[in-house]
């Protein structure tokens, strides 16, 4: 102790005291992020991670590649976490039907529990995110006004604000959310599926996702306010109704009105 | 090649000739026979008619109860469906009334008025003494006001005339001020931290995880005087993706963070907010004309109307690990305008 603190005024014992302070909190943040990430998936158990591998190399390694680590015709699976597996798989959009602008949804080809036991093997390969459990998805208190804010700031501009979904670049589009179940939801906010951008948990903690997801069940549920919403896509649909319905009903006013009575 | 012949070249039988297809004099067919209504004829059919018209009538007078029945005994408790019913009452009823009035109206004017057949002939024209009535009420008015013998009234006429317009300028400049140099600034600046809408929580850099997209105002903003105004200007969008796939040009290396990039939202087309990343493209998509920016080239337009890129704001991170602002963006955000040189 003694030859340290003689030493506390030597020119580099600054640069000392910044690098060991940067590698304890660098130290500590590794280790709590990689618990916040690693957390939930200890419900797999290694008959799990066995079954899936078998899913796996079957189903997806054709473009996935062996061990999940990428091909020309698939990205690489390690990291993604068991979240995005249980979302890609849970809504069939994997096994991807053909190449394309963006993987379709279509009927789910597995079952939960292949698709638990596929997640468990990706969720072995790196941490990543798990997927969300009773607690995430526990809606009881959220702030479905909150989440209508959020919603309107993160996730309108692609979805569209009555989560109609919308179009973007060369085919791909932002699916609409009515019908998608709140684990898919939050499955797609934590791990970005697509082209989709992550919302990890430190730009929507899960408090705000479950006010977002409040946010979508309320909206579902009580419909459009002002009656037929045709389908929510705005001036496109609204402007065709009424430049054919509203159009033809002045039309024949206008026959009518200058035609002779009989 | 005067003549524009349907046939062969070779063929010397013209199909139209000069003066071939003059128009002959209009013969006024006069009014064709007056045909009677039913209502005319058949007592049954004018009692009928006229039932059909108090119908009608009848519609408008229920529509408009309908109206009141939805405004006054549809209590709104809050929920949408009752504000649905109401809707829907208040607009079908509007409509039974005017419709029911316009249309009964029509319907006796068609078939139970009076028809008869009136012909209102064109009065005669008289062009030759019209016009050599106004040549010499003009010529009245030059001679009598005396323009031409009074050079003096003349021009100080014109004089005033020219003046007087300019005050009609000064006023209209005056109905809103210049931007000056409002629109070139925003509300960051040096040191100025990058937080969460609508929270207004600063962001770490370790937050901001590959393929995120964070929207990000500027901290203090939602304390700020004109919030919305400064808004407007300063909302941003925060992105991350893997270093080697940005291409800074000279100059701007130092402007991310570690593959982090802000760019402003504001279309550079007409405004709107480019808010649609594609993270695997790294492409922003304008919502309004489909202008297309790529994050990997200093989002440079690949497609649609906008005319510039977007504007990058130049960040780092602070002592205590959160983005802030280096500088306020380097030119005007947003769409063009007269100033803006």
């Amino acid at each position: 102790m003694k030859a340290l603190s003689q030493k506390r005024r030597h020119p580099l014992a600054a640069i000392a005291l910044l690098l060991m302070g940067l590698l304890l909190t660098g130290g500590i943040y590794a280790v709590a992020s990689n618990a916040n990430e690693a957390k939930a998936q200890t419900a797999f158990s290694a008959n799990d991670i066995e079954e899936g591998e078998k899913l796996f190399v079957a189903n997806c390694a054709t473009c996935h590649g062996m061990g999940a680590a990428g091909t020309e015709d698939g990205p690489s699976l390690i990291g993604v976490g068991a979240a995005a597996v249980d979302f890609q798989v849970g809504t069939g959009r994997m096994p991807l039907q053909m190449q394309g602008p963006q993987a379709l949804q279509k009927p789910v080809q597995f079952t939960e529990e292949q698709t638990q036991q596929m997640s468990a093997y990706v969720a072995s390969l790196g941490a990543g995110p798990a997927i969300p459990g009773e607690e995430e998805l526990d809606l009881e208190g959220a702030d479905p006004a909150a989440g209508g804010e959020l919603f309107r700031v993160n996730c309108a501009m692609c979805h569209n604000a009555a989560a109609a979904g919308g179009a973007l670049t060369r085919g791909k589009f932002a699916p609409t959310l009515e019908g998608v179940t709140d684990k898919h939801i939050y499955e797609a906010m934590v791990t970005g599926p697509q082209n989709m951008p992550v919302f990890n948990d430190a730009n929507i903690t899960p408090e705000d996702k479950q006010d977002i997801i409040a946010f979508l069940n309320i909206i579902e549920e009580q419909g459009s306010p002002g009656g037929a919403d045709l389908g929510s896509l705005g001036p496109v649909s609204e402007g065709l109704f009424i430049w054919v319905a509203g159009l033809g009903v002045i039309i024949a006013f206008t026959v009518w009105l200058t035609s002779r009575s009989s | 090649m005067a003549d524009h012949s349907h046939g062969s070249p070779d063929d010397a039988v013209t199909v139209a000739k000069p003066g071939q297809g003059g128009v002959q004099k209009f013969q006024d067919p006069g009014l064709p026979p007056h045909r009677p209504r039913l209502a005319d004829v058949d007592p049954r059919a004018e009692k009928r008619a006229e039932r059909q018209v108090g119908v009608l009538f009848l519609i408008s007078i229920f529509g408009t109860l309908l109206f009141f029945f939805g405004y006054f005994f549809i209590p709104l408790d809050q929920t949408i469906g009752t504000l649905r019913l109401q809707n829907l009452l208040l607009g079908l009823g509007t409509a039974f009334a005017m419709l029911g009035i316009g249309v009964g109206i029509v319907h006796w004017a068609k078939t139970l008025m009076p028809d008869h057949e009136i012909a209102e002939d064109r009065h005669e024209i008289r062009p030759e003494a019209d016009r050599a009535d106004a040549e010499k009420i003009v010529g009245d008015i030059l001679e009598e006001s005396g323009i031409k013998r009074r050079p003096l009234i003349r021009n100080t006429l014109l004089g005033a005339g020219i003046l007087a317009i300019f005050p009609a300028i000064a006023i209209f400049r005056d109905l809103g001020p210049l931007p000056g140099d409002v629109l070139r600034q925003t509300m960051w600046d040096d040191g100025v931290r990058l937080t969460r809408d609508p929270s207004g929580t600063p962001i770490k850099a370790s937050d901001v995880t590959i393929g995120s997209a964070f929207h990000v105002i500027p901290e203090g903003l939602n304390e700020a005087e004109h919030k919305l105004e400064e808004k407007a200007k300063a909302v941003v969008l925060l992105m991350r993706l893997n270093p080697e796939s940005l291409n800074p040009s000279p100059g701007r290396e130092d402007w991310g963070y570690d593959g982090i990039v802000a760019y402003s939202k504001i279309c550079t087309h007409v405004g709107c907010p480019v808010a649609l990343y594609e993270q695997q493209t790294h492409h922003l998509l304008c919502p309004c004309h489909q202008s297309t920016f790529d994050l990997t080239q200093e989002c440079k337009v690949i497609f649609g109307p906008a005319a510039r890129p977007l504007p990058q704001l130049p960040i780092s991170v602070d002592e205590e690990g959160y983005l802030v602002a280096t500088s306020d963006f380097q030119e005007p955000v947003g769409p063009s305008y007269w100033e803006r040189g």
